[in-house]
């Protein structure tokens, strides 16, 4: 076996010593140089431990943890480096000159965007879900995380991706694919890890001693599985050269718009909000100490909610040169997304009956409610912008802006930093974060940068629509697109500022991990011994 | 099968499951959430019916109200058109040299203009059509080549210096980088920006002002005036296409420039082209009142000298 992992090791080291010298662009090129230097300390690692003896197997009973809590880190720091660049841009937009001349064209605007666009939801986001999924399947199924070190893989593998993606954006390598930035050969990489991250998940589900699969896993599962047709299938390209990072979409045209925002908006249906309702089925009720609302609910929306956000991806494309029959869909099918989208709200927060004097003490289960609320507010204002007559005044404005980040902000980030409070103290084995006041910090921190964020937005984004689209009597437009930009500076400013109060939340709650973490040690969790009622499924 | 069993707080009946201690009530589904969710979907029905959408083996169902996105747009743009139509009809027609401020037709002129350029030009010109380094301000009395409506309106049309048009406007200043001495070119610096600067050093323009005569008057005439012909800038006025500092005098001197500017009638219709150059003069006619009247309001004796020496470029 360690032999076979040598020669592989080898001629990846060997394979991308080759692309460093023929490399046809300076991103290939770096990436060449990383991926060879890792293969190679991976190949003398290898070869100073054979003959070894191997390493004992782990203790029965023990639930696989230290992948978590090398997710857990990973989210903090990937939301930390997210937030600085989003804040960094949006300054940017007030202050081009922010836009440096000595650091052109790296940290222009352009190259920036997709950075923290792709840092903050599949960087951050990404290690949040992957982390607690691993978590919750363990927990839910009763077992250890099947397929031994391939958890270890999906983890190094997936910052792997994040490192080559976020490099090739600042090199100037780009399919110029919105959230699908990433160029062929991190494409392919990302395939193979997430189709490992899917095996391991599948794996200790059909190996489960629960009789049932809990409704965590139902989401987790449409999420992994869902997104790796996607990626896939929004991502077909053929290489211009095996040399060079440069690739050609299959599709082409109003095709490709169409497989884009059909990717596009499940990334967001079955990233953000599948795979974090499945967050949320977990660490609510669990937080919260009481049992799920409505069994019946959580069938019901989980069924109609993968079942109608597949549809909606042509709201993105009304008014262009997709027919109105596929952008009608859209629309009609948004609509109907509304009250499955809100069956996860209602769930969430009707499991809070009898709990909700424990929010007066509670600061993490504050958050959890704060988010399920900007969770509802979101996906009422979803289908409201995908009407035809409403997107015509929202369409390329920054309201669209206001509303992904009123969902990414208030919903993605709000159950994410509660789960890592939920999380930090479990693993390293203490009773609770080391400052409770720090958390309520966050929490208004957080809270407001959102409100700043979000009205600015609002305001700016119906203004630029309502500028646009002013006729005079004889139908000429009245004003120039920079007109539209002057009119938003001071908007732009306190979205900035905004920015600034979410990013200084976070970075207390990483103090605050990071003396929590000090004061304790890795911890094993025991599974529980299988009772009578439990019986393995088969 | 586990044990189902009554939730206390909420008198509700468990589904009999756990999982790592999480267990479910048996809640119905609540009604008004049913309600509204058979409410979109019967709403959705309709909708379907009503507009396009059902995609069939050729082309989709065309939806009983007949309603189509581009032939909303197309009508809304018609429905100008016709309105329009006899004030267009008469800005074809119309000798505009004669149009006088005020009246309908020089009045839909400019905000017919105003609405190209703000689309077209600002991109260069700048919004309020004040320019940028390279890029003329419109709103000063200063034209390059030409500032009465024929003028404008042929170089909208045909372009500056570029390739697509073989009417454009076309000069071409030498680099006299390579032809002339460094001393020659900081002497001929030194006159030009002495044209309309109060400090410089006397002498040294006098010295220029023979390398002038020899090399650039041939353009730019005796007096340093310009000549719109040729497109040759007056470089006896204060106002500057690239900078009026020696070090950027120079760089013209030694490099020359090259400005370009595409050919709108390639892409505008004869209507648009004439109406953004009634819009172009009026911006210059405005500016120059406006100018005249600022000059009066503030009227310091040397801010009414500079001005005039500004006017007529007169070397002290």
């Amino acid at each position: 076996m360690d032999y076979i992992k040598l020669i592989l090791l080898a001629l990846v080291t060997f394979f991308a010593a080759i692309g460093v010298n023929w490399a046809h662009d300076l991103a290939y090129q770096v990436h060449a140089v990383l991926i060879m230097l890792i293969a190679f300390v991976m190949f003398v690692r290898v070869l100073r431990r054979i003959d070894e003896a191997p390493p004992a197997p782990p203790v029965e009973g023990i639930y696989f943890d230290g992948v978590i809590r090398a997710g857990v880190i990973a989210t903090a720091f990937w939301g930390i480096a997210g937030f600085l660049v989003g804040t960094f841009i949006a300054f940017q937009l007030a202050f081009p000159a922010l836009n440096f001349d000595w650091g052109q064209p790296f940290t222009n605007f352009g190259r920036l965007r997709p950075l923290h666009t792709s840092a903050v939801i599949f960087a951050f986001g990404g290690n949040a879900l992957i982390a607690t999924s691993f978590y919750v399947v363990q927990r839910t199924s009763g077992v250890r995380l099947w397929g031994g070190k391939a958890a270890w893989f999906v983890f190094w593998g997936y910052q792997l991706f994040i490192v080559l993606a976020a490099t090739g954006y600042l090199l100037g390598a780009t399919q110029s694919k919105e959230y699908a930035e990433p160029e062929w050969y991190v494409d392919l990489w990302l395939t193979l890890v997430w189709l490992t991250y899917l095996a391991v998940y599948l794996g200790t589900i059909f190996h489960r001693r629960e009789k049932h699969i809990y409704v965590a896993n139902w989401f987790f599962l449409s999420f992994i599985i869902t997104v790796a047709m996607l990626h896939v299938i929004n991502n077909l390209s053929i290489p211009v050269s095996i040399w060079g990072s440069k690739s050609v979409q299959v599709f082409s045209g109003v095709q490709d718009a169409m497989t884009q925002w059909w990717y596009g908006h499940n990334a967001v249906g079955f990233f953000l909000t599948a795979g974090f309702l499945g967050m949320m089925y977990y660490f609510v009720p669990k937080q919260a100490g009481r049992p799920v609302y409505s069994y019946k609910l959580s069938i019901i929306h989980f069924w109609a909610l993968i079942f109608l956000y597949i549809w909606a991806g042509p709201h993105h494309l009304h008014y262009t040169a997709l027919p109105d029959w596929a952008s009608t869909l859209g629309m009609v099918f948004s609509i109907i997304l509304w009250m499955p989208s809100w069956g996860g709200m209602i769930n969430g927060l009707m499991t809070l009956q009898g709990a909700w004097d424990k929010l007066r003490t509670d600061p993490i289960l504050r958050m959890f409610v704060l988010s399920l609320g900007f969770y509802g507010m979101s996906t009422f204002e979803g289908p409201m912008m995908s009407i035809r007559a409403v997107n015509s005044l929202s369409h390329y404005t920054d309201w669209t802006i206001g509303h992904v980040h009123s969902g990414a902000l208030g919903w993605n980030g709000m159950i994410t930093f509660a789960c890592l409070y939920y999380l930090t103290p479990k693993l390293w084995g203490r009773k609770q974060m080391y400052s409770l006041s720090a958390i309520s910090w966050h929490f208004w921190l957080a809270t407001l940068g959102i409100v700043l964020y979000a009205a600015s937005m609002w305001v700016t984004g119906i203004m630029e629509g309502l500028m646009w689209r002013e006729v005079d009597d004889q139908g000429f437009l009245v004003n120039s697109f920079a007109d539209t930009v002057s009119a938003k500076f001071p908007m732009y400013v306190v979205r900035g500022l905004g920015g600034v109060m979410f990013l200084s939340g976070a970075v207390i709650m990483c103090w605050n991990m990071w003396m929590t973490i000090r004061r304790g040690s890795p911890a094993e969790a025991r599974m529980p011994t299988p009772s009578a009622s439990a019986v393995p499924a088969e | 099968m586990a044990d189902k069993k009554l939730d206390e707080e909420t008198g509700t009946e468990t589904t009999g499951h756990s999982w790592d201690g999480i267990e479910e009530l048996n809640t119905p589904l609540p009604r008004w959430w049913l309600w509204t969710l058979y409410a979109t979907i019967v709403w959705g029905i309709g909708y379907t019916i009503a507009y396009p959408a059902w995609p069939m083996i050729s082309g989709a169902t065309a939806g009983v109200l007949g309603y189509s996105t581009r032939a909303a747009v197309a009508t809304d743009i018609a429905e100008h058109e016709a309105k329009n139509q006899g004030l267009v009809e008469a800005l074809l027609a119309a000798d505009l040299t004669t149009l006088s401020a005020g009246d309908d037709l020089h009045r839909y002129a400019v905000a017919r203009g105003g609405s190209v350029f703000r689309a077209q030009c600002s991109q260069c010109h700048g919004a309020g059509a004040a320019g940028a380094v390279g890029y003329p301000n419109l709103l000063d009395d200063d034209w390059l080549w030409g500032g009465d409506i024929e003028s404008i309106s042929a170089t909208v049309a045909h372009g500056v210096r570029n390739d697509t048009d073989d009417d454009a406007r076309y000069s071409e200043m030498p680099a006299f980088g390579d032809m002339l001495e460094d001393e020659d070119i900081h002497a001929v610096v030194e006159y030009v920006y002495g044209l309309s600067s109060p400090d410089f050093d006397k002498a040294l323009a006098e010295q220029g002002a023979t390398v002038f005569a020899d090399n650039c008057s041939a353009c730019h005439g005796d007096t340093a005036q310009g000549d719109r012909e040729l497109g040759a800038p007056n470089l006896a006025d204060a106002i500057w296409l690239y900078g009026g500092s020696r070090e950027t005098v120079e760089e013209t001197v030694r490099n020359a420039r090259y400005g370009v500017m595409p050919a709108w009638g390639q892409r505008l219709g004869q209507a648009d082209i004439r109406a953004v150059s009634v819009y172009d003069a009026f911006l210059g006619r405005r500016r120059v009142d406006r100018l005249a009247a600022a000059i009066c309001a503030a009227a310091t004796p040397e801010a009414v000298l500079f001005a005039k020496r500004r006017r007529f470029g007169a070397l002290a």
